[in-house]
């Protein structure tokens, strides 16, 4: 099922299908968050944003505005 | 030669640069942005190469206006600061990610060296890599690895950089027909970076081995407890009142022997030069205002001390991610809370932390706001006035309202703080839109001699950039308390009167003081703005104490003490609060009264009152434009709400 970064529950391994364009989408693909890269929602910030993410061992901190951009399934 | 030093951040890139250069480093500005350009010497044979430290970036393509210098620099061969050899740097245990920039520069043609940072940790965590295998894809780039925060590596990287002195890069890019994209080209500059990182990819699968740990990261169990809704609030809340009680604690001694040193050299200097002009300029001039410099660098060295430790550790990134919904509202960044909380102790290391945030107008707006919190300058100001114009009682029987007043003083510099803010985002434009895209890297130990360099560079920072503009400032203070159109006249006038015979050769200077102030340029200048500040509650005396502690906010009780010729009494300040509080005005109704008194305060809660915190605004933003500006709208500020609180108060 297809779903954006933003809506994913904690603890999960998800893929990621397409970042939308953007004007951060560029930035978004340099740190390495493209297609076919598995990725694990690790931390919620209180208040529910930003989140923290892990991807190839490290942790990536992104807010839900950017999160919202990058299309990932289960 | 010039050579550059790349990478991404959270490489231990300036582990490296500490590495190889030492203690020989020089800051200084990029042309043209407020970026900081960290530059040093490396010695390779017989000749000394100029090395310079590039800000951390994720691409050759900016996030943001201020990582614009690396595009310019790289991309243009006739760029003055355009490096003849480039050291990258990069995470051996991320080779990744790290290489899409690494590929970049690969592909420009500028011969590099490839320094694997970090080495042990990538080993720790399981990964392999095999250099002969890398080398094979960048032929012609030597590899070395380091691991520079114990300090391992620098032998290899000099060897590495020497043997690359005559060789030409024939070789093909990483990238077929690979040509730079526009900088606003978004979409050209994704899709590179999609083809970059795909090649790298499958290129690496020959050169990195990976095995995989059992267990949960360290790192991410720390998180568990320094990211909790709760608990991260908490430790963050302890953690800077461990540090304030440091600064308060430990900065005060070293401050107080600095002001003693420096009214030594000033009695000494006086003692020593024949009497006149030069000797009132040296000793009363000069020497002082060099002593105003010097004596915020405990402060500023302490604040930075721990800030690096923040920052060395990987925890200052977690202030970010925790903080970041709560600042965004008002325009504000997660990296604004340290600079902001900082300034509670001083504005001046908490401006200078600015740097760490890299979106300009998120910066602009925390530098801006900073001096709205109350500083440690303003507590004398503050804590003489509360005791003159606030009863000494007890609110429902236990509450203190001095301490009430004082709770209130602060939090109206909080609150303000914010609103301006908030209000500054709606007016300062910007095209390029925050964003946050942070890394939490792994906790590590702190490097001392990364913290210890740190802190240096930024005292040296302060005394060399923010220290003559202090210096000239005071010294034109100086003047202006000291001369005036008929200094002689009224001194001679004064020595006549029976009334100033009578007293003691003490009391004599103590009232000649009060007198050369008042028919001083600032004295007529107090008493020409008379009318200006008289609907706030204040006389001509108070306008002089305003003028002269533009020079820093607690000037303002040694000067009312100079004008009203009290005795100093140790600091106690119980003979200058009776002085004032007998004070009248012509028509006989005391000066300070509740509402004049807690006007006073409102306007230092808001007033620019500090020309070291104008000039370290003026080093920061690279122009007069920004402090002026600051200087205006806290002064129209300052000056409206303290007319408020007189109306409502009298």
């Amino acid at each position: 099922m297809l779903n954006t970064l933003d809506h994913i529950e904690l603890s999960q391994v998800v893929e990621i299908v397409s970042v939308d364009h953007s004007p951060i989408s560029s930035k978004l693909t340099e740190m390495g968050l493209v297609s076919g890269q598995l990725i694990t929602t690790l931390f919620r910030a209180p208040f529910g944003d930003p989140i923290a993410i892990e991807l190839n061992g490290t942790v990536l901190s992104l807010r839900l505005e950017e999160a919202q951009f990058i299309e990932v399934k289960a | 030669m010039k050579i550059a030093l790349l990478g991404n951040p959270n490489t231990g890139k300036s582990s490296v640069f500490n590495l190889l250069t030492g203690l020989r480093q020089q800051v200084g500005n990029f042309p043209g942005v407020t970026v900081d350009k960290r530059s040093g010497f490396i010695q390779l044979g017989q000749v000394q190469h100029e090395l310079i430290d590039f800000p951390g970036t994720y691409s050759i393509y900016p996030r943001s206006k201020e990582e614009t210098v690396v595009f310019d620099v790289l991309s243009d061969p006739g760029h003055s600061q355009h490096p003849d050899r480039i050291i990258f740097v990069v995470d051996a245990s991320n080779l990744q990610r790290n290489l899409l920039f690494f590929t970049q520069v690969y592909d420009l043609g500028i011969p590099c060296v490839l320094v694997l940072n970090m080495w042990d940790l990538a080993q720790k965590k399981g990964i392999t890599i095999s250099i002969e295998a890398l080398e094979k894809l960048f032929p012609g780039v030597p590899i070395v690895q380091s691991n520079a925060r114990i300090g391992l590596g620098k032998d290899r990287i000099l060897k590495a950089i020497d043997s690359i002195k005559d060789k030409n890069l024939t070789s093909t890019p990483f990238l077929n027909s690979f040509h730079l994209c526009e900088i606003e080209d978004v979409q050209c500059q994704k899709l590179e970076a999609e083809n970059r990182l795909q090649k790298i990819k499958t290129s690496l699968t020959k050169v990195v081995e990976t095995k995989v740990l059992e267990g949960e990261n360290f790192s991410r169990k720390i998180d568990r407890i320094l990211i909790h809704p709760v608990f991260g609030y908490l430790i963050f809340a302890l953690v800077l009142m461990v540090i304030f009680q440091f600064i308060f604690s430990f900065a005060n001694a070293p401050m107080n022997w600095i002001d003693n040193l420096f009214s030594h050299f000033s009695i000494w200097s006086s003692d020593l030069i024949p009497e006149g002009m030069v000797n009132d300029l040296i000793s009363q001039g000069i020497i002082p205002g060099i002593g105003g410099v010097v004596v915020f660098v405990p402060q500023i060295a302490m604040l930075f001390f721990f800030i690096s430790i923040l920052e060395e550790s990987g925890y200052l990134s977690r202030v970010v991610f925790i903080m970041d919904r709560l600042m965004r509202p008002f325009g504000l960044n997660g990296k604004s809370v340290v600079p902001l909380m900082s300034s509670v102790a001083c504005a001046i290391p908490g401006i200078m932390a600015t740097r760490t945030i890299s979106n300009w107008k998120e910066r602009l707006i925390t530098i801006l706001v900073a001096p709205f919190m109350s500083c440690s300058a303003r507590i004398p100001v503050y804590t003489l006035l509360i005791s003159l114009v606030i009863p000494k009682m007890y609110l429902f029987g236990f509450i203190n309202l001095q301490g009430i007043v004082l709770f209130g003083l602060y939090s109206l510099g909080i609150v303000f703080a914010l609103l301006v803010s908030f209000l500054l985002k709606l007016f300062i434009k910007q095209k390029e839109k925050g964003f946050l895209l942070l890394e939490l890297p792994d906790y590590k130990n702190p490097r001392w001699g990364n913290v210890f360099i740190n802190v240096l560079e930024k005292v040296k920072i302060f005394i060399l950039d923010a220290g003559k503009i202090i210096l000239a400032i005071s010294i034109i203070l100086w003047f202006l308390a000291s001369f005036g159109p008929d200094m002689e006249g009224a001194e001679h006038g004064l020595s006549k009167k029976r009334s100033y015979q009578s007293l003691s050769k003490h009391e004599q200077s103590i009232a000649m003081d009060a007198c050369k102030l008042s028919n001083s340029y600032i004295g007529i200048l107090g008493k020409g703005m008379e009318p200006i500040i008289a609907p706030l509650g204040y006389d001509w005396k108070i306008g002089i104490s305003l003028i002269t502690s533009f020079a820093a906010r607690e000037v303002f009780v040694g000067s009312l003490a100079t004008i009203y010729a009290v005795q100093d009494d140790g600091g106690k300040q119980t003979l200058l609060i009776d002085r004032m509080r007998n004070e009248v005005k012509a028509d006989g109704s005391p000066v300070f009264t509740l509402a004049s008194g807690v006007s006073l305060m409102v306007f230092y809660v808001f007033a620019m009152q500090c020309m070291a915190t104008m000039a370290v605004v003026k080093r920061e933003t690279n122009s007069w434009k920004w402090p002026l500006i600051q200087l205006a709208f806290m002064g129209v500020l300052a000056y409206f709400t303290a007319w408020l609180t007189f109306i409502i108060l009298s």
